[in-house]
């Protein structure tokens, strides 16, 4: 008996094989040649690109701008979002197609919203610049930040609100030690969700800036595809990797430190 | 009792002003698409002109060519991926427990990485092998189906946790063969989450830019969203494109919140 389950758990894990090696070839061999073209220019072995990417004002110009817009659209995006989340939660918990009304809009394609808002802007007279890209960012990922946030306050324990209330904190009291501490796994992965996008994404600051503003997304694609320069966009596909794996490590932290607290 | 009302109210109107701003710009695209000019008035008066130039216009040909390949790719691209996905869920549910974990971190990548690497990563690679890969559909369909399948695994996975094991070795015991007990019961018993992880791999192969724009190379295929990308970007929107966003708009919409009104009626009754 045993060793027939034991051969039959060993036919099945076969069907993993195949997608297995298309990820081998498909996902991770790609990203090794981004990692091999970073080291090499010139048909040598050099941190020649590192030293062009970081030496050169444009570039980290464009980082610099980069986070600012990524972070003021995040922290934007938290501060409007985190209010929609909690009241969301607290009054309309089990109207979902409520909830919906708030995500539905980043299932319509992202080219499509912002074109429609550059022409807003421009027969607004709107000059497009800073301003114009960070509301297209917050009209854009602001779906974004919600939905894990609501997700998480919905699943607190109202026993814990209760408990607080109980022990005699007021309601601020209670929102921000107990709620706010509470949703924190939330908070970390809406912030992630915002942010990694916002930096990374092309075509939104390129659209709603006039081409003033160039974002890392955009520079990475200009430099693949026009400026054929392969050696410094690796590196800056290298430094985002690096930011995107930092983000899901923090993640991950989190919802564990979560998860045992939850165990306790 | 009077404090929680008005609590309620201005909790209540935020909301309402913040759905507002998030639907205002699809509102005042659909109300102008009418208008037939571009400037946002109706001096021209109301008319459906620009809904008719969809149809017979100069840019009917190449929106009919984008509409015709956007769905070619993403029926593709969500085929495959749905039966890849599908069985490879089965398999790496009966990975060893390194090898599990591994597999799925991997198939978290396209995932979790920004776009742009993945496309700007595939782009490199099909280049580097363009003698096996060439340019065109096989690049598209590949590259789809990379960041298409995770969402397939992960919509399956957690069905497949729930399953009770023995749903397998009754079959068995019952004298199916490990084949027909697979298809029979296995794969029965994981339809919605295969139906859903089909559904998810169509919809982001539609919604989906990046990749495309970057992988595409110069076949001139262009999808829905690299037509738009490429015609709507350099000058103010045309009441042509107006036309288009409002039915896009009003398509989306409409029926993601149909189905999803739905489901929670069935999930009600």
């Amino acid at each position: 008996m045993k060793s027939k389950t034991i051969k039959m758990h060993f036919s099945r894990k076969v069907f993993a094989y195949p997608y297995m090696a298309f990820l081998l070839v498909f996902v991770v061999t790609p990203l090794v040649l981004i990692l091999i073209n970073a080291f090499v220019a010139d048909g040598k072995l050099t941190f020649q690109n590192f030293v062009d990417f970081f030496a050169d004002s444009g570039s980290l110009t464009v980082l610099g701008n980069s986070l600012i817009i990524g972070l003021v659209t995040t922290v934007i995006c938290l501060a409007i979002g985190y209010p929609v989340a909690y009241i969301l939660a607290k009054y309309h918990a089990g109207n979902k197609v409520f909830v919906l009304l708030f995500i539905l809009p980043m299932w319509v394609n992202f080219l499509i919203r912002t074109l429609s808002l550059k022409s807003i802007f421009l027969s607004l007279d709107v000059p497009l610049g800073m301003g114009t890209v960070v509301f297209g960012m917050v009209y854009n990922y602001l779906p974004y930040m919600i939905l894990p946030l609501h997700t998480t306050l919905l699943s607190i324990d109202h026993g814990y609100v209760e408990a607080a209330e109980d022990l005699g904190a007021d309601k601020l009291t209670v929102l921000l030690k107990t709620v706010l501490p509470l949703s924190v796994p939330g908070i970390i992965s809406g912030v992630t969700m915002t942010f990694i996008p916002a930096i990374s994404t092309f075509a939104i600051s390129e659209l709603l800036s006039n081409r003033q503003i160039y974002l890392f997304g955009d520079s990475i694609n200009t430099k693949f595809t026009v400026a054929q320069n392969f050696g410094v966009g690796s590196v800056m596909s290298l430094v985002m990797l690096v930011l995107v794996i930092v983000a899901n490590v923090l993640v991950n932290v989190v919802n564990k430190e979560d998860s045992v607290r939850s165990t306790l | 009792m009077k404090n929680s009302f008005w609590k309620k109210f201005f909790a209540n109107g935020y909301l309402a002003v913040v759905l507002a701003a998030l639907y205002l710009p699809i509102v005042v695209i659909i109300v102008f698409s009418f208008a037939n000019n571009s400037n946002f008035t109706f001096d021209n008066g109301f008319s459906f002109d620009a809904y008719v130039s969809i149809f017979n216009g100069p840019k009917s040909a190449k929106l009919l060519a984008a509409l015709e390949n956007t769905l070619i790719l993403a029926a593709s691209a969500s085929v495959i991926s749905t039966i890849l996905g599908t069985f490879s869920t089965i398999g790496i549910f009966y990975l060893g427990k390194r090898a599990q974990k591994v597999t799925l971190t991997v198939n978290q990548l396209p995932m979790i990485n920004s776009e742009i690497v993945m496309a700007v990563s595939l782009m490199v690679f099909f280049s580097a092998f363009s003698f096996i890969f060439p340019q065109g559909w096989t690049r598209l369909i590949i590259g789809h189906v990379s960041f298409c399948t995770p969402y397939v695994v992960l919509s399956i996975l957690p069905r497949l946790q729930k399953m009770d094991p023995n749903m397998y070795e009754a079959a068995l015991d019952l004298g199916a063969n490990p084949m027909s007990a697979l298809f029979r019961v296995v794969v029965p018993y994981l339809a919605p989450g295969i139906v859903s992880g089909f559904a998810m791999a169509f919809t982001i192969s539609l919604d989906d830019f990046i990749i495309t724009q970057l992988n595409k190379g110069e076949t001139g295929i262009e999808t829905l969203s690299t037509y738009i990308y490429e015609d709507a970007r350099l000058k103010n929107l045309e009441p042509f494109w107006f036309a288009v966003f409002s039915i896009f708009f009003v398509v989306v919409l409409a029926l993601l919140l149909l189905i999803n009104i739905k489901r929670q009626q069935r999930k009600e009754a």
